[in-house]
C-alpha cells in the first residue's frame, strides 16, 4: 500500500493493531466475520505479531486450512496448545497454537464434572455421542468453553480466538444463552418426568400432564430414543449447573474490558453487510468492539492513472500495433499462419494477433520458442489494461467500504493489502501482520 | 436427470448466487423450480433484491424466455413461462408443520413449544434441525399435484458450506441410527433414500484459489465416502488472463525502454528517465507480476479441479457485482455450458 492509494483518505478512524496487541490490558482478541474472509489467517497473523512483540500468546483456531495448520505445527487435532517454532522470541514473547477438538472438549467437561461411573454412562450414551461429535451448534459451545478454560489457566497473557464458520456468524454469542434457556426450561423436567415427578402425591395434575407429554414424545421419537435422551439428561443433570455457570462466566468474560472483538471482512458487498450486522449485534450485547479488519484490499502504485485513461491509452496502442502489422504483411507477425493467406485479410489478421496476446501465449503453430512475438506497444497495452482492471477493483472496494463507514463512522478500520496467493508459512503470516499494522497515513511510500 | 440440486462451497465462493442462477437456468421452457435456503441468512432475498422471505413458497422470478418454443414445451400442453419459487426454511416452523402434518399434533405441538421442546429440538437436539431442513427439501422434491405430476421440476438448495455438507446431508442416517424405530426413524430413512438416489446431485462452488479448491477436493471425497451423489464443480468468479508469464519475462528483460516509449506515445508523459511514463513502468510491472503469479496459481488450481473428473462449469467474475441482470447472465451461462 502506498501514499497515493486513493482508498486512504477516508474518514474512518484507523485501527491501531500494534497498540491493541501491545497493551497488556488486552487479554482476549476474538476474530469474527462471515465465512471465507480470512478469519483464521488473520487470527494466526495477529498471534505471530503479538508474540514477536513480546506477548505470551495462544491462538485458538477452529478449522484451519491444512497447510496453515502445518505451518504452525498444529496439524494434529489434539486439543493441546503447542508452542509454534520459528517465532522470533527476542522480545521475550512466545506463541502457542491449538486446533479445537469439539468432541474431546465435550468429553473433558463430562469427565471433569461427573464421577467415573456417571461419566461413563454419559460417554457411552448414543445421544451424547451424536451431540458431541459436532452437530450444528456444538462447535460454538465448545469454542466458548475452550476459551473459558484457556483464560482460567492463566498461562498466557493474550488469547486470540478464531470463531467457527457458523450458519450465522454470531451463533457463538448465542450459545451460552441458548443453553441457559434450555436449562431453565420446563422441557428438561418433562424429559425427566418418570424419574423425578412420579410418586409425589401433591402433583397429580402435573403428573398427568407430564405423562401425556412423555407419551407424545415417545410416539414421536420412538421409545428407545426417548429413553436414551432421558438417560442422557438424567446423567447430565448434575453437571448442567456447572455448564450454566461457566457459560455465563464466559459471556461476561467476552463483555469485559480486556476483550477486544475484531470483525474481519473482505471488501465485498456481502461480507461487509454481514460485518455491519455483526457490529450492531456486538453493540446490542455490549461486547467491546475494537474495530474492523478489512482483508485483501487492493492498492496500486500508479493510482493517479485512472482506469479510463489507462484504457484509452491501451486502445490507442493497440490500434497503432494493428496499423504496423498491416504495413508489414510478412514481417513482424510472421509467426501467424494466417499471414500466408492472400491480401485483404491481412489487415484483419493483424488485429487478431494483437488481441491474441491478451489471452496469454497463443498457440500459433509456427511461432518460435512457444511465444508469439510481442511488441513493446502490445506489452504496454496489456500493462495498461491490467492497470485499468486493478483501478476498477479499487474503486469498487472503496465504494463498498465507504458504504460501511457511512453506516458506522465510529468503527476504526485497519486494512490488509491483498497478496496474490494464499499464505501458508510463518513468513506469510508475518507479512500479513505487518500489512495489518501499517499506518495508512504514513506518507513514505515504498518504492 | 437430477431433480434435487444441492449447492455447497466454501464460504465466500458465492454459492448462494450460483444456486440462484442454477434455479433460473433450470426454469426454462415452462419449468418450475424451487430455490430453498436453509441457513436463515435471507441470502436469496438479497440476491433477488426483494424483501426478506417468509416461511412460505412464493414466486420470486420469472425465468428468461426459452430460446424458441421447444417440443417439450408443447408436450406440456402450454407455454407457461418458467418460474422460480423460493422458500427460506425455518427449522422451528418446519417442525411444527411436521407435527401437524404427520402426527396431527396441533395443540400438543403448541404445548411442546411452550415447554421449550421445540427450542430444544431445533437448537440442541443432535441434528434434528438438519433433519427438518433436509426433510422439508425432500418433501418439495416428492410433492405431486392432483394430476400426479411433480409440483416442482427441480429443487435447488442453497446448502451449508463444504465443511459441513456431508454431515448435513447424512444427518438422517445418523438419526435413523439413533431412533431405531418410530416415525422419526421412518422419516429419516425416507429422506435418505431421496438424497442417495440419482435424483440428487451435490454441486460444489469454488474459486480458483488454493483453500477453496482444497476444500472442494476434500468435500467431494467425503461425499463419495458417504455414498452421496456428486454432481458438478462450478468455478466461480473466473477472470481472463490479460498477460502471460512469457510476456512478463520479455518486459523484465529489457523491453523497458520500448514500453516507456509506447506509454509516452499513448500520451502518458515523458519516456525519459524520471519522465511520467517512465515512472509508471515499475508500478505497472509490479501489478503485472502479481497478475502473472495469480494466473499461474489459477492454472495449477484449475488442473487440480480437472483431475477430479467431474463436469465443470465456469462463471466469469462480474466486475460490478451480481445484480439481477448479472444473475440472469450467469443463468444463461450455466445453461450454455449445461446440462447441469
Amino acid at each position: 500500500m502506498t501514499a497515493d492509494d486513493p482508498t486512504l483518505d477516508a474518514p474512518a478512524p484507523w485501527l491501531e493493531v500494534d497498540a491493541l496487541l501491545d497493551d497488556p490490558g488486552t487479554r482476549i482478541v476474538v476474530c469474527c466475520g462471515s465465512g471465507g474472509v480470512g478469519k483464521t489467517t488473520t487470527a494466526a497473523a495477529l498471534g505471530v505479531r503479538a508474540a514477536e512483540r513480546g506477548r505470551r500468546a495462544v491462538v485458538l483456531t477452529i478449522d484451519p486450512a491444512r497447510r496453515l495448520a502445518q505451518s504452525m505445527g498444529i496439524s494434529e487435532l489434539d486439543n493441546v496448545p503447542r508452542q509454534v517454532k520459528g517465532v522470533d522470541g527476542a522480545s521475550g514473547g512466545e506463541l502457542h497454537a491449538m486446533m479445537l477438538d469439539m468432541k474431546r472438549t465435550f468429553d473433558e467437561i463430562v469427565e471433569g464434572h461427573a464421577d467415573a461411573a456417571r461419566a461413563r454412562a454419559i460417554l457411552e450414551n448414543p445421544f451424547y455421542q451424536s451431540l458431541s461429535a459436532g452437530f450444528a451448534g456444538t462447535q460454538e459451545y465448545m469454542a466458548m468453553e475452550k476459551l473459558g478454560q484457556l483464560r482460567a489457566r492463566d498461562e498466557w497473557d493474550l488469547i486470540i480466538v478464531d470463531t467457527p464458520p457458523s450458519r450465522s456468524a454470531l451463533d457463538f454469542l448465542d450459545a451460552p444463552k441458548r443453553l441457559g434457556s434450555f436449562l431453565d426450561g420446563k422441557f428438561i423436567r418433562v424429559l425427566m418426568a418418570p424419574a423425578k415427578v412420579g410418586g409425589r402425591a401433591g402433583m397429580k395434575f402435573l403428573n398427568a400432564g407430564m405423562s401425556m407429554m412423555t407419551g407424545t414424545l415417545s410416539k414421536l421419537m420412538g421409545g428407545q430414543l426417548l429413553r436414551d435422551v432421558q438417560t442422557f439428561v438424567a446423567a447430565m443433570d448434575t453437571m448442567f449447573g456447572g455448564f450454566r455457570t461457566r457459560a455465563d462466566a464466559t459471556y461476561r468474560l467476552l463483555q469485559a474490558p480486556g476483550t477486544a472483538f475484531l470483525v474481519v471482512a473482505a471488501p465485498e458487498r456481502d461480507a461487509l453487510r454481514e460485518a455491519a450486522y455483526f457490529v450492531e449485534r456486538l453493540a446490542a450485547e455490549r461486547m467491546p468492539l475494537a474495530g474492523l479488519v478489512l482483508n485483501r484490499v487492493h492498492g496500486s502504485g500508479a493510482a493517479k492513472l485512472s482506469a479510463e485513461r489507462a484504457l484509452a491509452a491501451a486502445e490507442a496502442l493497440t490500434d497503432c500495433a494493428e496499423e504496423e502489422a498491416a504495413d508489414i504483411p510478412l514481417g513482424a507477425a510472421a509467426g501467424a499462419a494466417e499471414n500466408l493467406e492472400p491480401d485483404g485479410i491481412v489487415d484483419h489478421d493483424g488485429g487478431k494477433a494483437a488481441s491474441g496476446t491478451a489471452d496469454g501465449p497463443s498457440p500459433a503453430p509456427a511461432a518460435p520458442a512457444g511465444h508469439p512475438p510481442v511488441s513493446a506497444e502490445q506489452l504496454a497495452a496489456g500493462l495498461l489494461r491490467l492497470h485499468a482492471e486493478r483501478m476498477q477493483v479499487l474503486a469498487r472496494e472503496r465504494r463498498t467500504r465507504d458504504r460501511f463507514t457511512a453506516l458506522h463512522p465510529e468503527v476504526p478500520v485497519a486494512e490488509i493489502a491483498a497478496l496474490p496467493g494464499d499464505v501458508h508459512d510463518l513468513d506469510g503470516l508475518r507479512l500479513i501482520g505487518a500489512r495489518l499494522a501499517l499506518d495508512p497515513t504514513h506518507t513514505d511510500a515504498p518504492d | 436427470m437430477s431433480r434435487l440440486h444441492v449447492v455447497s462451497g466454501k464460504g465466500g465462493t458465492g454459492k448462494t448466487t450460483v444456486a440462484a442462477a442454477l434455479a433460473l437456468a433450470l426454469a426454462t421452457e415452462g419449468r418450475r423450480t424451487l430455490l430453498v435456503e436453509v441457513e436463515g441468512r435471507q441470502g436469496i432475498a438479497q440476491v433477488f433484491e426483494t424483501e426478506a422471505l417468509p416461511y412460505e413458497e412464493r414466486k420470486i422470478a420469472v425465468a428468461p424466455g426459452p430460446d424458441g418454443a421447444s417440443a417439450g414445451d408443447a408436450a406440456r400442453g402450454g407455454r407457461r413461462p418458467g418460474e422460480v419459487h423460493a422458500l427460506a426454511i425455518d427449522a422451528e416452523r418446519a417442525l411444527l408443520d411436521y407435527l401437524q402434518m404427520f402426527y396431527k399434533l396441533g395443540s400438543a405441538g403448541r404445548a411442546l413449544k411452550k415447554l421449550g421442546a421445540i427450542d430444544f429440538a431445533t437448537t440442541i437436539a443432535p441434528g434434528l434441525r438438519d433433519v427438518l431442513l433436509t426433510g422439508k427439501a425432500c418433501e418439495a422434491v416428492r410433492r405431486k399435484d392432483k394430476q400426479g405430476r411433480y409440483v416442482y421440476d427441480a429443487v435447488v438448495m442453497d446448502a451449508p458450506p463444504t465443511g459441513r455438507i456431508t454431515r448435513f446431508l447424512n444427518v438422517n442416517d445418523e438419526v435413523a441410527g439413533l431412533a431405531k424405530m418410530g416415525p422419526i426413524h421412518n422419516q429419516a430413512q425416507a429422506v435418505m433414500r431421496v438424497l442417495k438416489s440419482p435424483e440428487t446431485a451435490v454441486h460444489m462452488v469454488t474459486l480458483l484459489e488454493e483453500m477453496p479448491v482444497q476444500e472442494t477436493a476434500d468435500g467431494i471425497a467425503e461425499l463419495r465416502a458417504a455414498g452421496l451423489p456428486v454432481g458438478g464443480v462450478v468455478i466461480n468468479m473466473t477472470r481472463p488472463a490479460v498477460l502471460g508469464t512469457g510476456d512478463l519475462d520479455i518486459a523484465a528483460r529489457g523491453a523497458r525502454a520500448g514500453v516507456a516509449k509506447a506509454l509516452s506515445q499513448a500520451g502518458l508523459g515523458g519516456a525519459r528517465r524520471g519522465g511520467l511514463a517512465e515512472r509508471l513502468i515499475d508500478p505497472l510491472l509490479e501489478q503485472a507480476r502479481e497478475h502473472a503469479e495469480r494466473v499461474d496459481l489459477e492454472r495449477a488450481e484449475h488442473a487440480e479441479l480437472t483431475a477430479l473428473g467431474l463436469p465443470t462449469y465456469e462463471l466469469e467474475l462480474l466486475p460490478e457485482g451480481v445484480d439481477l441482470a448479472g444473475l440472469y447472465r450467469l443463468a444463461r451461462e450455466l445453461r450454455r455450458q449445461g446440462p447441469i
